[in-house]
């Protein structure tokens, strides 16, 4: 599985890890990883650490998961991404919505 | 499925053997075509068009081998299976069967239970083999049909984004026919004050949706921009419009340009899209990296329209490009990337134009043409006048038949002043009599000069000699943000009034502000006396075009209160000059 989740020891921060490329066709893997994760959950991470490549669609799906999670008021944090993935976020200038680590 | 009635062609020269296998596939409930030697399988074949043959593979005249061949090259696409009837034993002559076209091979004496099961088989893959090729032809007819569809929509876009200005003298682009269904789109307007907006934008997505956002967003750039609103505005629209059709994630990155060749300045807003570039005409290199959220994510209070304004002087070049250019890939999987294109610019041989220098390396890089379609490019060259064609309109006297006489009064105030532009009102109003239609450049021109006097000189009294530098200038637009905030007690005035001449009109407009006013008795260009000479070309600019634009200008009270009068003709556009008051 490209996508993986596990609920994080505080039981309310939701791990999303994405293995490879993060494009259009984990579109739906990506949504059901957050949308059965349950109402305990209020923050989440979207772990990079794998991933190789992000495309304009992924920027769309993490537009999806804020609007999920509260849009303003969601706590979502993007963490190790590399730098290729890294540059995809800041040209979309994506700091501005999400806690980029 | 043994009730699956088939038309199969028994050809053998035996009348005996001949009889024995018909009986036997006229039991299994199929339609039986007898044919006596090779020729008159392949004359019955083309008759009767049966579905699976049986061919002796001995015959006079025309053996089973070269009647198959001939067989099989009629049936064409279609799959027509040929069984040999044979008692070779040896294996090559059967193998020999196989190669001539044939698909098996039932040797005699027949045994009722193998024909069978033979039929049966063959009835399956034959079916399937007409199912795939079915299929296959309804996905090219679809995929036909998808692109005529696409040609046609295309043809709808063209209409309402057509080039605008695109095709100027000083824009190069690259954009493939059938971009917007990429997602990409590229417009340019000429604005009426003169200079021009140039939007690139790459919705995310291909195909229909990207093609249906970039609809609205053509219409309000190339509205907007014709009634004079500044690019801000129209960012500001844009965004809000995509806000409110687009899905949450679906969204249009895009930059920006507004180019005022006059004073030289380009204001460049990025939202999403790779850095552009400003190539100096000494070979500097100046980066306008992405800045802000692309369009369609941010609610409009949220929206940040701030541009940055870069000085540029006759020579330079701007370059802005989709990430298509820089997700171009070679055999080995690399990208382009901005390295590719940074070492192109910064290895830039002057005269070469650093569009074609980008668009060669790219095409050397990848290799393949293909790689080009999903892309899109686009250089402006800064020249010293406006390239741009003013577009004509041709006005008839009969078109006297718009208002005429007519009078108003519109008044901003207070925080207003801050944050709303009143000119594309004003020059919608104006541009309804038909004669100042194709006037839209000057009127706007007026309008706005006047108006900015009011507004940056009269109330917020910046100083004009800031903008004699580079760096002033940019003090006096942060200075100009500043004070715009806190306007109180302050309003600007324009009376518009219109009345026919003969042979054309006069459009007279005054001016007022509740600022301090200016020595107008002392001021060179104000009074009239001192010529306008060159060094005083930022500070006086202002003034400078409205005595040359027209007819005459007055200044009254503390110099705060300003008229000026407008004639038009409907003789040409040059003939009217000749009573104009020219500077001395």
């Amino acid at each position: 599985m490209p996508i993986q989740t596990s609920l994080a020891e505080d039981d309310k921060t939701l791990v999303i890890r994405i293995e490879g490329r993060f494009d259009f066709s984990t579109h739906q893997a990506f949504r059901d990883s957050y949308e059965h994760a349950g109402p305990r959950v209020t923050n989440y991470i979207v772990d990079l650490s794998d991933t190789t490549y992000l495309d304009s669609s992924a920027l769309g799906m993490l537009l999806l998961l804020r609007d999920h999670a509260g849009g303003d008021s969601a706590r979502i944090s993007i963490e190790n991404c590399n730098s290729d993935v890294r540059r995809i976020l800041s040209i979309s200038n994506f700091e501005q919505l999400f806690a980029i680590k | 499925m043994s009730h699956h009635s088939l038309r199969i062609l028994i050809a053998d020269d035996s009348d005996t053997d001949r009889l024995i296998l018909q009986a036997l596939v006229k039991r299994l409930g199929h339609e039986v075509i007898e044919a006596t030697d090779g020729l008159d399988a392949v004359q019955k074949f083309r008759e009767d068009n049966p579905d699976i043959v049986l061919l002796d593979a001995l015959m006079p005249r025309m053996d089973g081998m070269e009647a198959a061949r001939h067989i099989k090259a009629l049936a064409g696409e279609r799959l027509v299976p040929v069984i040999f009837l044979t008692s070779l034993s040896d294996a090559e002559d059967l193998a020999r069967c196989l190669e001539a076209g044939g698909d098996d091979f039932l040797t005699k004496p027949y045994s009722r239970v193998i024909i069978e099961a033979k039929i049966k088989a063959f009835d399956r893959m034959r079916r399937m083999h007409d199912t795939l090729s079915r299929q296959h032809e309804q996905i090219s007819e679809r995929n036909r049909q998808l692109l005529e569809e696409q040609t046609v929509a295309r043809r709808v876009f063209d209409n309402v984004a057509h080039t605008g200005c695109l095709d100027s003298p000083n824009i190069r682009y690259h954009a493939s026919p059938l971009s917007v269904f990429n997602g990409d789109v590229l417009f340019a307007s000429p604005r009426p004050a003169g200079g021009m907006l140039i939007f690139l934008g790459d919705f995310t997505g291909h195909g229909l949706p990207a093609a249906i956002g970039a609809m609205p967003v053509a219409e309000i750039f190339y509205g907007m921009v014709r009634k004079g609103f500044s690019s801000a505005d129209v960012l500001r629209e844009i965004n809000q419009k995509l806000k409110l059709i687009l899905p949450t994630g679906m969204f249009c990155c895009g930059a920006m340009v507004e180019v005022d060749f006059k004073a030289g300045q380009l204001r460049v807003w990025n939202g999403g899209l790779p850095e552009a570039w400003v190539i100096r005409s000494d070979g500097d290199l100046v980066l306008l990296p992405s800045r802000h959220l692309p369009l369609g994510i941010l609610p409009p209070e949220q929206f940040e329209s701030v541009a940055e304004t870069v000085q540029v002087s006759p020579g330079d070049r701007l370059l802005v490009m989709t990430d298509g250019v820089l997700e171009v890939a070679n055999e080995q999987g690399a990208l382009f990337g901005l390295a590719g294109v940074r070492r192109c610019l910064e290895q830039l041989q002057p005269p070469r134009h650093p569009f074609d220098a980008v668009m060669a390396a790219v095409r050397q890089f990848s290799d393949k043409a293909a790689e080009t379609d999903d892309l899109t490019l686009v250089s402006l060259d800064i020249t010293d006048q406006p390239a741009v064609p003013e577009v004509s309109e041709q006005v008839l006297p009969s078109a006297l038949a718009g208002p005429t006489e007519w009078r108003c009064e519109y008044e901003i105030r207070e925080r207003t002043l801050g944050d709303f532009s009143p000119l594309p009102l004003l020059l919608h109003i104006c541009l309804e009599v038909p004669g100042l239609r194709t006037r839209g450049g000057e009127i706007y021109t007026l309008l706005s000069e006047l108006y900015n006097n009011a507004l940056e000189h009269g109330i917020l009294q910046l100083p004009s000699e800031w903008k004699r530098s580079a760096e002033g200038f940019g003090r006096y637009y942060s200075e100009r943000q500043a004070r715009l905030a806190r306007v109180d007690g302050h309003f600007i005035r324009f009376r518009l009034h219109h009345t026919r001449k003969p042979g054309g009109g006069r459009l007279r407009v005054v001016c007022e502000d509740s600022g301090a006013g200016f020595d107008f008795q002392n001021h060179p260009l104000a009074s009239g006396e001192a010529g306008a000479d060159s060094s005083s070309r930022y500070a006086g600019r202002g003034l400078l075009l409205l005595k040359r634009l027209s007819k005459n200008i007055t200044f009254r009270g503390k110099g705060n209160h300003v008229e000026i009068v407008y004639d038009w003709n409907f003789s040409a556009h040059q003939g009217d000059g000749d009573d104009r008051q020219t500077t001395p």
